[in-house]
């Protein structure tokens, strides 16, 4: 076992070179540069911008920059970002609860639903009901976020009224951030309604971003029962008699389960991926929206430290699985 | 009827009746402010944030214009030579009371020098603090133009140039000129906290930062010891929404009062929805095509008026912009400036005059020139390559072959300096409404010298029009000159002038007291909701 945890680890570390090398050299690759973003429409005069570049460190040939850039992380100095002049740690951590948040509940509405569809659909396979959930989990899985969103709020926001347009809270509540986690400072502040409200806005956001997710989660859930229900112990189980619900949430889903499991891992990269745009429609103050930004205004040390940031939190997501693959399956762990 | 619902008829009417709004102003703003130590940043939302909201300048621009009016220096003199400009502090002014932050005194002459000398004198400890540096500041060169500032007394502070020049009243309305409190960047220094000016600002503005959740919110109370009178709202409220759509959903259901920017080719929905009122006006904006006067043949005014005849305006306006989206530029800068001349007409779209005048001076057989563009998009040119295809096909009309070359902004604008290009599509906004703010950097012959002007157009007697309006203070005599000056471009033709892309806001009924700035900066001190 400690040999096959060292295997994994040492994998970690070519990754997370990787992944600096390429964040530094995407940004630096989209045109323009800080100091031209800053002074937008109005040019900047030429020796005014090699002055700006030397006093932000950008004037250093490129792999010099580079090479500070990993010496600083060395020292676990992720730097400042270049607009606001704050920590980029610090933007990480104050921003980050909101994403993980939404995340959360994404993969709550995703799984529940995902898993209730899937078992249903495999039960009443060739049904209507089976060709249903397996054509709009289809369409849902090709949806594109931006144009779903927005499709939502029109109808949920504006013509029914039913929930808000976007942001995390209703801005008649001041609620000091203590955690982080709306839902949760909701509850610690003494504003009535405010959790309910937190809540209510956290529905469409959730949604949009759990679609897709969703839609992955219900097909493998899906042809995972199907499989389980044709094997052996699941007939045994029938003919001794054992109630059809048991047979089905014991018997089947429990071992229908790990397949759907790893899924339930490889979707938090791709709930990163789509808070980008989730949060930009729905003004959810997140790591995605930061991002977003910060690659607007070509804040380097943000878009650099911000990706490697989320991708070591995928790449210790994906290391923990395989630690959970190789306790449970003896065959993983003893393969060379 | 209820209890609880009479209570509340009773209970709004009698709130109603108060001078200040308990209504909350909520204002959907595009982008979250990058700090609140103003002199650092550059973008409009951060001078809405900041200098608008928090701090006040010397002078001020009256609303909706751009002319100067006092704000915390009561009056001023200039003297005769234009060099100095004493400004007489206005007395009471408060500094906001905040939870880092009790004032001891009032603002006087002190905080006027710390503001200004922060930015002007490289001496430790502040000026190094501001790791971006001071753009506004550099790029409008104060350094250069203020010889030195003086202390003359408690109330009085005199600036003394090293060249007169006009527009400095205007340069001071600027949201870099904002004036802090010393006494407050001395406790932050005493603390070790330098760093906190960005984040826990200290003004003496219509509005004291409350809170400022990250890309989410900025929470203001109103200063009630405004020197200018109570805000009219009690609370403003930034909701951070970065995509104009749901900018527009959220004025709509009713989450935010005022929508900033929405996009041209919505405005005649918007116009259309009658729970809604949209704002226009002229920004500061002119988006034009240099004509390299240093390259044959545009050496030669004929070519160069040929070429504006050849342009259609119409028709790249509608393309680029919609059809209300911006506003046929004649000029080098928008009507709404002194001294414009109104009597000009644009150049006609007129390809059979344009080839008559190719022929007279010459190229008959045509001529070859190269129009060179960026990649992205901006406010002044929102689709280059479209634009410079439009182009393209209006010259191809009257004979003149043009290749298109599409290079990346910052090196277009090192070239363009160097005088590589003929034809270079280029835009330029103005900072402070003074029309030498679009004349000097981009059309005089010192401008042509360096390059900045990409005409690289020189003509003396213009050249002696705009310095001689730099140089005089009175504002008739100014106007005057400034005409006489426009008229002579207008012959000359040194740019196509395309565009003066327009600024919208989108605002519901209930909102009053509103006005865009032609500046393009948003203050909501007399806003409120009824």
């Amino acid at each position: 076992m400690f040999a096959f945890i060292a295997r994994r680890l040492g994998l970690l570390i070519p990754t997370f070179f990787g992944v600096t090398l390429l964040t530094f050299a995407l940004i630096r690759m989209i045109p323009g540069d800080p100091v031209e973003v800053m002074m937008g429409e109005r040019r900047v005069d030429p020796e005014m911008h090699a002055q700006a570049m030397e006093r932000l460190g950008l004037n250093k040939p490129l792999y010099a920059q580079y090479f500070d850039y990993i010496g600083k992380l060395a020292q676990g100095d992720l730097g400042e970002s270049l607009r606001t002049r704050t920590s980029v740690w610090d933007e990480f951590t104050t921003l980050f609860p909101a994403t993980l948040e939404l995340s959360l509940a994404a993969l709550l509405f995703a799984g529940t639903l995902g898993l209730i569809a899937g078992v249903i659909a495999a039960l009443k396979r060739g049904s209507l009901f089976d060709h249903g959930v397996m054509g709009i989990s289809l369409a849902g899985y090709s949806m594109p976020i931006f144009w779903w969103g927005l499709l939502l709020i029109m109808f949920f926001s504006v013509w029914l009224g039913w929930t808000p347009v976007s942001g995390r809270i209703d801005l008649l509540y001041d609620i000091p951030p203590v955690t982080g986690f709306m839902l949760i400072d909701t509850l610690l502040s003494d504003e009535e309604g405010a959790f309910v409200d937190a809540l209510r806005h956290l529905i469409l956001p959730a949604i949009v971003l759990g679609t897709i997710p969703l839609a992955v989660i219900a097909r493998m859930t899906r042809s995972a029962m199907l499989e389980v229900l044709r094997e052996d112990y699941v007939r045994t189980a029938r003919a001794k008699g054992l109630s059809p619900a048991r047979v089905v949430f014991v018997h089947g889903l429990r071992n229908a389960l790990i397949p759907v499991l790893t899924v339930f891992g490889l979707q938090v990269g791709a709930l990163l991926a789509g808070a980008v745009l989730t949060e930009t429609i729905f003004s959810w103050p997140g790591i995605g929206k930061w991002l977003i930004e910060s690659i607007g205004a070509r804040d380097y040390p943000v878009v650099q430290n911000g990706i490697l940031l989320i991708a070591c939190l995928v790449i210790l997501v994906n290391f923990v699985v395989d630690i959970l693959y190789g306790l449970a399956n003896p065959r993983i762990r003893h393969q060379r | 009827m209820t209890f609880t619902l009479r209570a509340s008829i009773v209970l709004s009417l009698a709130l109603g009746c108060a001078a200040v709004q308990a209504k909350p102003l909520v204002v959907c703003t595009e982008a979250a402010p990058e700090g609140f130590d103003i002199v650092q940043y550059t973008t409009a939302v951060t001078a809405d944030a900041a200098s608008e909201a928090l701090f006040d300048r010397l002078v001020r621009f009256n609303p909706g214009t751009t002319e100067i009016e006092p704000a915390l220096a009561e009056h001023w003199d200039i003297s005769p030579d234009g060099l100095s400009y004493t400004f007489y502090l206005r007395k009471g002014v408060k500094f906001h009371s905040t939870p880092w932050f009790t004032p001891s005194r009032e603002m006087n002459a002190d905080d006027v020098l710390w503001s200004i000398q922060r930015q002007h004198d490289p001496k430790p400890p502040w000026h190094a603090q501001s790791g971006r540096g001071f753009p506004y500041f550099e790029a409008m060169e104060f350094g250069k133009l203020i010889a030195r500032i003086e202390k003359l007394d408690s109330h009085r502070v005199r600036f003394v140039l090293n060249q007169p020049q006009a527009p400095f009243l205007a340069d001071m309305a600027m949201g870099f000129t904002s004036i802090y409190s010393a006494e407050y960047a001395e406790q932050l220094f005493k603390a070790g906290k330098q760093e906190l000016l960005n984040s826990q600002p200290v003004g003496t503005g219509p509005f004291v930062l409350q809170r400022y959740a990250k890309d989410a919110q900025v929470r203001y109370t109103s200063h009630t010891d405004y020197w200018d009178g109570e805000p009219a709202s009690e609370k403003l409220l930034f909701a951070i929404t970065t995509d104009p759509n749901v900018r527009i959903q959220k004025l709509r259901s009713g989450a935010c009062n005022i929508a900033l920017y929405p996009r041209p080719f919505d405005i005649p929905a918007l116009k259309a929805d009658d729970k809604l009122k949209v704002l226009e006006l002229d920004s500061l904006l002119t988006a034009y095509v240099a004509l390299n006067a240093r390259h044959k043949p545009l050496d030669d005014v004929r070519v160069r008026q040929a070429i504006n005849l050849a342009f259609d305006k119409q028709a790249y306006l509608g393309a680029q912009f919609g059809a209300e989206g911006a506003s046929p530029a004649i000029a080098p800068y928008p009507s709404t400036l002194l001294g414009y001349n109104s009597q000009l007409e644009g150049w006609p779209h007129d390809p059979q005059r344009a080839r008559q005048l190719l022929a007279e001076a010459g190229h008959a057989n045509g001529i070859s020139l190269s129009i060179w563009t960026r990649p992205g998009g901006g406010p002044t040119n929102p689709n280059p390559s479209l634009g410079a295809q439009m182009l393209q096909a209006d010259l191809a009309a009257v004979g003149i072959k043009t290749d298109i070359r599409v290079m990346e902004w910052g090196e277009l604008i090192k070239r363009a300096k160097n005088g590589e290009h003929d034809l270079a599509f280029m835009g330029w906004a103005g900072d402070n409404g003074d029309p030498d703010n679009f004349l000097t950097p981009n059309l005089s012959c010192a401008a042509a010298q360096s390059g900045e002007n990409q005409a690289g157009w020189c003509d003396t007697e213009f050249d002696q029009l705009i310095t001689q309006a730099r140089e005089t203070t009175e504002l008739q005599q100014r106007a005057a000159l400034y005409r006489q000056a426009l008229a002579i471009f207008h012959e000359q033709a040194p740019w196509i002038p395309q565009a003066h892309p327009k600024q919208f806001s989108a605002i519901s009924r209930d909102v009053e007291g509103f006005t865009l700035s032609p500046m393009g900066s948003n203050n909501y001190a007399k806003v409120k909701r009824h």
